[in-house]
């Protein structure tokens, strides 16, 4: 199941906002455009490079996906909430979430975690956040995740 | 608190903030040239991050060796190249060397530059960087690891008035002035309709009370050049009447002075927007512009008369 949801997940989102899998989808607060379709995969708004014509600095042929966005946060099928929410912060993407499901981690609450930091919050006993300096202790070097030899 | 915030904040006159030529070699007194021809007019200037996606002598280096020289630098971070552990670690870095003012940037793509095959970065964008930026002054990591001594920081950022969707430039900037942008760079611009609607916007929606704005000038001196940002920047445009005025002033000389003067033109029309606290200048012409600029304007340091400028409550 739990690796079918992503799957299913996928074959919906993808051809209708050619959907990443992020894992942490925050489609209705950019009034439903997928900011990971930006080359720069920008969450909080458009770079400085928008060409003239709303072009993107990188593919010239595609709109700026922040500028539709924009466009799209106003339409009248958006409720005001989601309209409201464009300009929120978003926080730094978590990585260890790409290709799982956005709905698993809505429902778990995995999508809405950001690093402590991320709100100010100080982790004074940080032994807890060396994870790597504990490695180097392990015994058996086979029991080491894959590449930490590189 | 450093001399560029205690300057900005005190409001005794427009500040003058410029970029710093890349460095490839040469060694410290490569640095030392760059630093002696542009500290009479300058307060502070950019270490930049690989410009326009080229790979140069490091931003946290060349903002080490100005320092040590006595110019004040600031560094500039983009978020195209390195993750988000190698920006904390360089602005740290750079900050225990003394270094206190950052401008975190997107920055351009990497198709912009002369390595277009390499991985494109961009774990975080540029207000997220800002805000971990404060983190960082703040005492904690993005983890929220502890730092016990932490870093004296002026943070700032970058924003596009000239660039599409112009509407919500203003509402960017508000997004990285509450994110905790003190200082703003503006990108380069040729419309000063542009530039006044979106300080305007600023002044009203209450950026500049809390965020420096320091809109950008450009010094070159042929058409050529004009034609170029135009049609060659992403994110520049310049009315062709502009390009037109310059080109067609005559010999090289004429065209030269005529590039100068809408240079001027777009500085003084800067500087008497309300909520304006100074210029950042980019130098294309390398010579002797820049003196002959902030003269003309009568700003920078090497100004004794005082005169007013906007005064923002940065902290």
């Amino acid at each position: 199941m739990k690796r079918l949801i992503p799957l299913f997940e996928h074959a919906v989102k993808k051809p209708v906002w050619d959907c990443r899998m992020c894992g942490q989808c925050v489609l209705h607060s950019t009034g439903m455009t997928c900011p990971m379709t930006c080359p720069k995969t920008l969450r909080n708004g458009p770079c400085g490079g928008v060409r003239e014509d709303g072009g993107c600095e990188v593919k010239p042929e595609m709109t700026c996906v922040w500028l539709k966005a924009e466009r799209r946060s106003h339409s009248p099928i958006n409720p005001g909430r989601w309209e409201a929410e464009l300009n929120h912060l978003r926080p730094p993407v978590n990585n260890q979430l790409k290709d799982t499901s956005s709905w698993i981690n809505l429902l778990s609450g995995a999508d809405r975690r950001a690093p402590a930091g991320w709100t100010g919050e100080i982790v004074e006993d940080s032994a807890d956040l060396l994870v790597g300096a504990a490695l180097v202790e392990i015994d058996d070097p086979s029991s080491l995740p894959e590449g930490f030899h590189s | 608190m450093s001399r560029l915030s205690e300057l900005l904040a005190s409001g005794t006159r427009p500040v003058v903030t410029a970029e710093f030529p890349s460095i490839d070699g040469g060694g410290l007194a490569a640095v030392e040239r760059a630093v002696a021809d542009l500290k009479p007019y300058v307060d502070a200037v950019n270490a930049t991050d690989n410009p326009a996606a080229h790979a140069h002598a490091s931003n946290t280096s060349i903002a080490i060796a100005m320092h040590q020289f006595g110019l004040e630098p600031v560094l500039q971070v983009v978020c195209r190249d390195k993750n988000r552990l190698a920006m904390q670690a360089d602005i740290m870095g750079a900050a225990l060397h003394g270094v206190e003012n950052v401008a975190l940037l997107t920055g351009d793509d990497v198709t912009a530059g002369d390595e277009p095959e390499a991985r494109r970065v961009f774990d975080l964008d540029s207000i997220q960087m800002v805000k971990v930026a404060g983190g960082l002054a703040e005492g904690h990591y993005l983890s929220g690891r502890a730092i016990k001594e932490p870093p004296t920081l002026f943070i700032g950022a970058v924003e596009n008035p000239f660039a599409p969707p112009l509407g919500y430039r203003v509402e960017r900037a508000k997004k990285k002035a509450d994110a905790g942008a003190r200082f703003l760079q503006l990108q380069i611009g040729y419309h000063p309709d542009r530039l006044e609607d979106f300080v305007r916007g600023c002044v009203e929606m209450g950026v500049a009370e809390t965020t420096a704005l320091l809109p950008t000038i450009v010094l070159t001196k042929t058409g050529r050049a004009l034609s170029f940002m135009n049609d060659s920047v992403p994110g520049i445009s310049i009315p062709q009447a502009t390009i037109d005025r310059v080109a067609g002033a005559g010999d090289k000389e004429a065209v030269a002075e005529a590039s100068y003067e809408v240079t001027v033109e777009l500085a003084q029309h800067a500087l008497s927007l309300p909520g304006v606290s100074g210029l950042h200048i980019t130098d294309f012409r390398h010579d002797g512009s820049l003196a002959r600029l902030v003269e003309d304007l009568r700003i920078g340091p090497s100004q004794i008369k005082e005169q007013h400028a906007h005064r923002p409550q940065l902290v």
